[in-house]
């Protein structure tokens, strides 16, 4: 196991410099000119040479590549073309945003998807089976922007227009703050991203719980006389959630792409939000620094989830 | 059925356009605007009502198809390609070619596709075959990782070794020997790629990042329509419904390609043992 864990966390440290390293190609070395976009479509080329020298784009790439590691390897990202406030501390200032969003609705999504989905494993071809299929893939089929829309049209809008303002169309207010205005800000940006993501973990826990329920111990599990809900939930679910486990941490990981859209949607000020607006002004250090912050999320993820294994299923232990 | 009619909707769209007499990046002049200057809602002449400056939005939205067929197709035609090549190469050869290659396939499935999609974009400007490329990008390593793992199973059967003992060269074993058992599997993956890839070019043109006006998308309709949600319902909700019937169409295609093509699934439970 701990060699396992050594493998797991060298292999996850070669993903993460080569993600830095496509990052530094793509905006360091790459044929197009960062300072000709960033000194603007009708600039002399004295500013274009001015900008390259201050950014230090002039010196070789070697050199360049040098600092830019050192840099990161200090935590240091360089402060942001626009307000010259320092990447981290602009990043720092989003993440619990962009936490909370994650958090609230992995909690949810986990809870819809896997419930929904062992209803429907344990009464195949049910009308419970049925309906949860279908809803599945009608959420599965949804872009995460098109629900989005849909949601903050029908309960922000219209329930506006009714005199029902239950739920703010924008704006986050900190945990510390105040708890409940905190969730009556999140809502709905829980409900989006975990609804579209749930109708995935219904299909995989249905199809999984599937398959465990005909194996063999689970046939003797019924001989023993074993009630049906511990079958179910103890023996069968248990081993069922492995491949669900994977998928999570996948989610997980890659959830700052899925809070792009909605943080954008619902004007939460979080790591998604700041990417796009930082993508679009070209502040390159600020978009490095999220997409290293998100690169590192992705591979932490991975890890966890491989340790999850070991615990889950014995089987994987001995490897 | 449902996508058959998407694609001819796709390949008619100039033919309807003429017949009904509207051009999908034209305004029309005499009526397409209300007088206080909004968009027009459904009538006779435009069924799906006009956009902000008096255009067809029912001609737009079967131009859009086009794009969004375009980008869902050829994205995962070339993933779906790449992956095959690349899995059968790592799967069979082994050694230090599948360690670097499946490796490789693992740092590509670790990015942050969505962000870096939106940076690369934003770096070389948007263009339909930009998005085409990044779809395809990070698209290809999970078809990669499952021909990869096939393949290992795969060439330790008997009829291999036969194979090989006949004098039959790695290429011949590769495609004609290993590949058409993996028809199967990719084909499904093929189908349930076409949807995503879909989704992701109407996600990318949403944020204004993937095709850009005046050609018309469903996402980047969609994107302008937000700005008269509250006075024209018809010009959010029919670029939405198209957007929708296609994915959800070709994920249904995906789960019965699927269900016909593997003999487990399903009919498992129904053989209760």
């Amino acid at each position: 196991m701990t060699l396992f864990l050594i493998r797991r966390i060298a292999l996850g440290a070669v993903v993460l410099w080569v993600m830095t390293l496509a990052v530094f190609v793509m905006f360091f070395v790459a044929p197009h000119n960062v300072a000709n976009l960033i000194a603007g479509r009708q600039a002399t080329p004295e500013t274009v040479a001015l900008v390259k020298h201050r950014l230090g784009l002039d010196r070789p790439v070697i050199d360049q590549y040098r600092d830019y590691m050192w840099r990161l390897a200090h935590g240091n990202l360089g402060y942001s073309f626009y307000n010259s406030t320092s990447v981290r501390s602009l990043i720092w200032q989003r993440v619990p945003v962009t936490l909370s969003l994650a958090i609230g609705a992995a909690a949810l999504w986990l809870l819809m998807g896997i419930s929904a989905g062992v209803l429907a494993a344990t009464r195949p071809r049910s009308f419970a089976d049925r309906a949860v299929t279908f809803i599945a893939l009608f959420f599965y089929s949804m872009p995460s922007f098109l629900l989005g829309v849909i949601v903050f049209y029908l309960l922000f809008y219209r329930l506006h227009l009714a005199g029902i303002g239950w739920f703010p169309g924008n704006g986050y207010v900190a945990f510390t703050q105040s708890p409940w205005r905190w969730a009556q800000h999140l809502i709905l940006p829980w409900f989006t991203l975990a609804l579209v993501t749930a109708a995935t973990y219904a299909r995989l826990t249905r199809g999984s719980m599937l398959d465990v329920l005909n194996e063999d111990y689970i046939r003797t599990a019924r001989a023993k006389g074993l009630r049906e809900r511990r079958i179910v939930y103890r023996h069968g679910l248990r081993s069922a959630l492995t491949p669900i486990v994977t998928q999570f941490g996948i989610d997980f990981g890659t959830l700052l792409g899925g809070v792009i859209i909605v943080e954008n949607i619902f004007g939460l000020p979080g790591l998604g939000q700041q990417a796009v607006q930082s993508v679009l002004q070209q502040d390159l250090p600020v978009v490095i620094g999220t997409i290293v912050l998100a690169a590192s999320f992705i591979v932490v993820a991975n890890i966890v989830v491989d340790v999850a294994y070991g615990f889950l299923d014995p089987r994987v232990r001995i490897h | 059925m449902v996508i058959l009619l998407i694609v001819l909707v796709a390949l008619f769209a100039p033919l309807i356009a003429d017949a009904v007499g509207h051009k999908p990046n034209e305004a029309d002049q005499l009526g397409g605007l209300t007088p206080e200057g909004l968009p027009l809602g459904p009538t006779w002449s435009h069924p799906f009502g006009t956009d902000y400056l008096g255009r067809d939005v029912f001609i737009r939205v079967m131009y859009a198809a086009r794009i969004s067929l375009v980008a869902g197709v050829v994205a995962s035609t070339v993933a779906v390609v790449l992956g095959v090549l690349v899995g059968l190469l790592a799967g069979y050869a082994g050694g230090i070619v599948d360690t670097v290659l499946a490796r490789t396939m693992d740092v590509i499935l670790s990015f942050p596709f969505l962000l870096f999609g939106i940076a690369l974009v934003s770096i070389s400007g948007p263009s339909l075959a930009v998005v085409i490329g990044v779809i395809a990008f990070f698209s290809w390593a999970a078809v990669g990782r499952i021909v990869r793992g096939q393949t290992i199973s795969l060439k330790e059967r008997e009829y291999i070794e036969a194979a090989r003992s006949l004098g039959a060269n790695p290429f011949r074993i590769m495609f004609v020997e290993i590949f058409p058992n993996l028809i199967a599997p990719v084909l499904v993956y093929l189908t349930l790629l076409i949807p995503s890839a879909i989704v992701f070019e109407a996600t990318l043109s949403f944020l204004g990042l993937g095709v850009i006006p005046p050609t018309p998308t469903w996402g980047n309709m969609l994107a302008e329509s937000l700005g008269f949600y509250q006075v024209a319902w018809w010009y959010v909700f029919f670029p939405a419904v198209a957007l929708l019937i296609t994915t959800l169409a070709f994920n249904l295609l995906g789960d019965s390609v699927r269900d016909a093509l593997d003999p487990r699934g399903e009919h498992l439970f129904r053989e209760q043992r």
